[in-house]
């Protein structure tokens, strides 16, 4: 479970506040979509969650826990949640494959188990023949399927998604969100997902519209 | 293991930056070993006059170069008739000036001096060198630049002197040299009955130490030194070997700032993907740990690089007609060791602010950052 207590977040020595006291949890397995206009705080929130920013003030905590040390954010990040960015953020000159490996290289993990999961990922999602393409090979959509099977790869039980879909054509954003709502079915993942698009957060558990840093409805 | 992967494939893609920052390294490496290599080819070659076929030299203390060193030829003979001595040889050190040439080194020797026999009798025969006459024999290349042969005469300083033989030397300062009977010689430079140094030769069972003993008690104001003990404390020779080792560390110094501007560049190119690599779970310590065996592999390839580059090139001096027999590099483990872990310590050096500056990245900035 994710609980968010209070948490506030302002950017430029408190200048710009972005997060103003926000409050919610998020049950194991549930799939939530935080919608609101850009700036509204969805992103940061999400990087709250994931610890790649620390709260002025409340807390973060996940399955009970603060994991506020760095080790434990490095802990947190390595087998407790997988991120997806709206852009795909792989790294242009490896190979997909290479690129779907830096969580597992980051772990230390078994290369030889890794690679299995990652081509049974990559062959749900569509990218088990592109695995040996440089990242410059693929399309938008597969860049995208890629950056979702390399989030996974360490088998976290949270998924992060920040507007997965949001750089990606009608087509592709369908294909990929579908794939998205399957893996963290099936896998019986959390999922919080930040979102401009209400249809897609429709089909979410539940829906929480932010504006202005805070949690409206 | 696998971080190992990370750094090769990060180093393989940017193939470009990878090469510069190596070549940076190689010419430091090339720079240092080429200029250690050439400068103790040249102190082993002044080791090989100092000794000849002998163990020892005896020379005046405190002197800072043997060209100022004056030792009585009579303590020559009076040391040679010790039981421990084999044989002792006193060669003059001198310098002329010719019309065509600054430097001409002379040789002021006896005729019973080995040396003159170790080299190959181009023009003339080692008979024709005596004490008690003027006739001077020439290295080869001193015969070539002085453009005299067998049987004509060569003006140096005052005097004109028949040559009376062209010897071809291995070593180039003999080779490009001039032997003249020490008798000559002190003539020529007014250095009457004087010698430069006294190379000592031990009879078989004997100790060093009884001819230090012997010069100790008796001229106080000489020192005798074994070869290698001559060789480490020599203060021509330490100038030379560090002066090289200065511009070698000069090189890597210069090398070292391209490291790190590289390295820079190389981190401020994609500081996305560090932010990314930090999401997917790599901890600082994993991400300096990359920028750091970046950098130690870039030097390790430099280095490679570095050491093909100085062996080609003083490779390609030795062969230089004008050079023969000058050149006589000396690499040996220790100088390419050295090289190897200065190389180790500039990329290390380099590294230091770009890895410190990719460790305190905040991811989630850094992903915002354009």
């Amino acid at each position: 479970m994710i609980e968010i207590d209070d948490v506030w977040k302002s950017f430029d020595d408190g200048k710009i506040a972005v997060l103003k006291s926000v409050s919610l949890q998020v049950k194991s397995g549930e799939l939530l979509a935080l919608c609101g206009t850009s700036g509204c705080g969805k992103s940061t929130l999400l990087s709250l969650i994931a610890g790649l920013e620390d709260c002025d003030r409340g807390e973060v905590r996940i399955d009970g826990r603060v994991w506020q040390s760095e080790r434990e954010k490095v802990a947190l990040l390595r087998r407790e949640v997988g991120f997806v960015f709206q852009l795909h953020h792989l790294m242009p000159d490896l190979t997909l494959e290479e690129n779907c490996l830096v969580p597992v290289i980051a772990v230390g993990g078994s290369m030889s188990a890794a690679k299995i999961r990652m081509r049974a990922l990559a062959d749900m999602t569509g990218v088990g023949h592109r695995l040996d393409r440089s990242v410059r090979e693929l399309s938008g959509g597969e860049r995208q399927r890629g950056a979702l099977v390399r989030a996974l790869m360490n088998d976290p039980r949270i998924l992060l998604a920040d507007e997965p879909t949001g750089a990606l054509d009608e087509e592709n954003r369908e294909i990929v969100f579908q794939l998205l709502l399957d893996l963290v079915r099936t896998g019986g993942k959390t999922l919080v997902m930040a979102t401009h698009d209400k249809e897609m957060a429709q089909r979410c558990d539940r829906v929480l519209q932010m504006r202005d840093g805070r949690i409206v409805s | 293991m696998h971080l190992l992967r990370m750094i090769l494939t990060n180093l393989r893609r940017h193939r470009v930056r990878t090469l510069i920052g190596a070549t940076e390294i190689a010419l430091g490496v090339a720079t240092m070993l080429s200029v250690v290599g050439l400068l103790g080819g040249a102190v082993k070659m002044f080791e090989r006059i100092l000794r000849s076929d002998a163990e020892m030299v005896v020379f005046e203390k405190n002197v800072s170069d043997l060209f100022f060193s004056n030792i009585q030829v009579e303590i020559a003979d009076e040391l040679a008739r010790q039981d421990f001595v084999k044989s002792v040889q006193p060669v003059l050190f001198a310098i002329v000036a010719t019309p065509d040439r600054p430097v001409v080194t002379c040789f002021g020797i006896r005729a019973e001096d080995g040396r003159l026999q170790k080299g190959e009798w181009l023009q003339g025969a080692v008979e024709n060198f005596q004490s008690d006459r003027d006739g001077i024999v020439l290295g080869e290349r001193a015969a070539d630049f002085l453009k005299v042969k067998l049987g004509e005469s060569v003006e140096l300083g005052q005097q004109s002197y028949p040559v009376v033989g062209v010897v071809r030397m291995e070593n180039g300062f003999e080779n490009g040299g001039v032997f003249m009977p020490l008798k000559a010689c002190q003539d020529a430079f007014h250095k009457e009955g004087v010698a430069s140094i006294l190379a000592v030769a031990l009879t078989p069972n004997h100790e060093p130490g009884e001819v230090k003993r012997w010069v100790a008690d008796r001229y106080p104001k000489l020192t005798a030194l074994e070869n290698d003990e001559f060789s480490k404390s020599y203060s021509q020779f330490k100038i030379l070997k560090t002066t090289a080792w200065v511009v070698g560390g000069c090189a890597f110094l210069l090398g070292g700032l391209s490291v790190t501007n590289t390295m820079i560049l190389s981190v401020f190119s994609r500081i996305k993907e560090l932010a990314v690599t930090r999401v997917c779970g790599f901890s600082r310590s994993q991400v300096v740990g990359m920028i750091f065996g970046e950098s130690l592999i870039v030097s390790l390839i430099g280095v490679l690089l570095g050491w093909g580059l100085s062996t080609g090139g003083l490779w390609l001096l030795r062969e230089v007609p004008a050079l023969q027999g000058y050149i006589e590099p000396r690499v040996g483990w220790q100088e390419v060791l050295g090289a190897t872990l200065l190389a180790a310590l500039t990329a290390l050096f380099g590294a230091i602010y770009p890895a410190w500056y990719a460790a305190r990245l905040k991811p989630a900035s850094a992903l915002r950052f354009e």
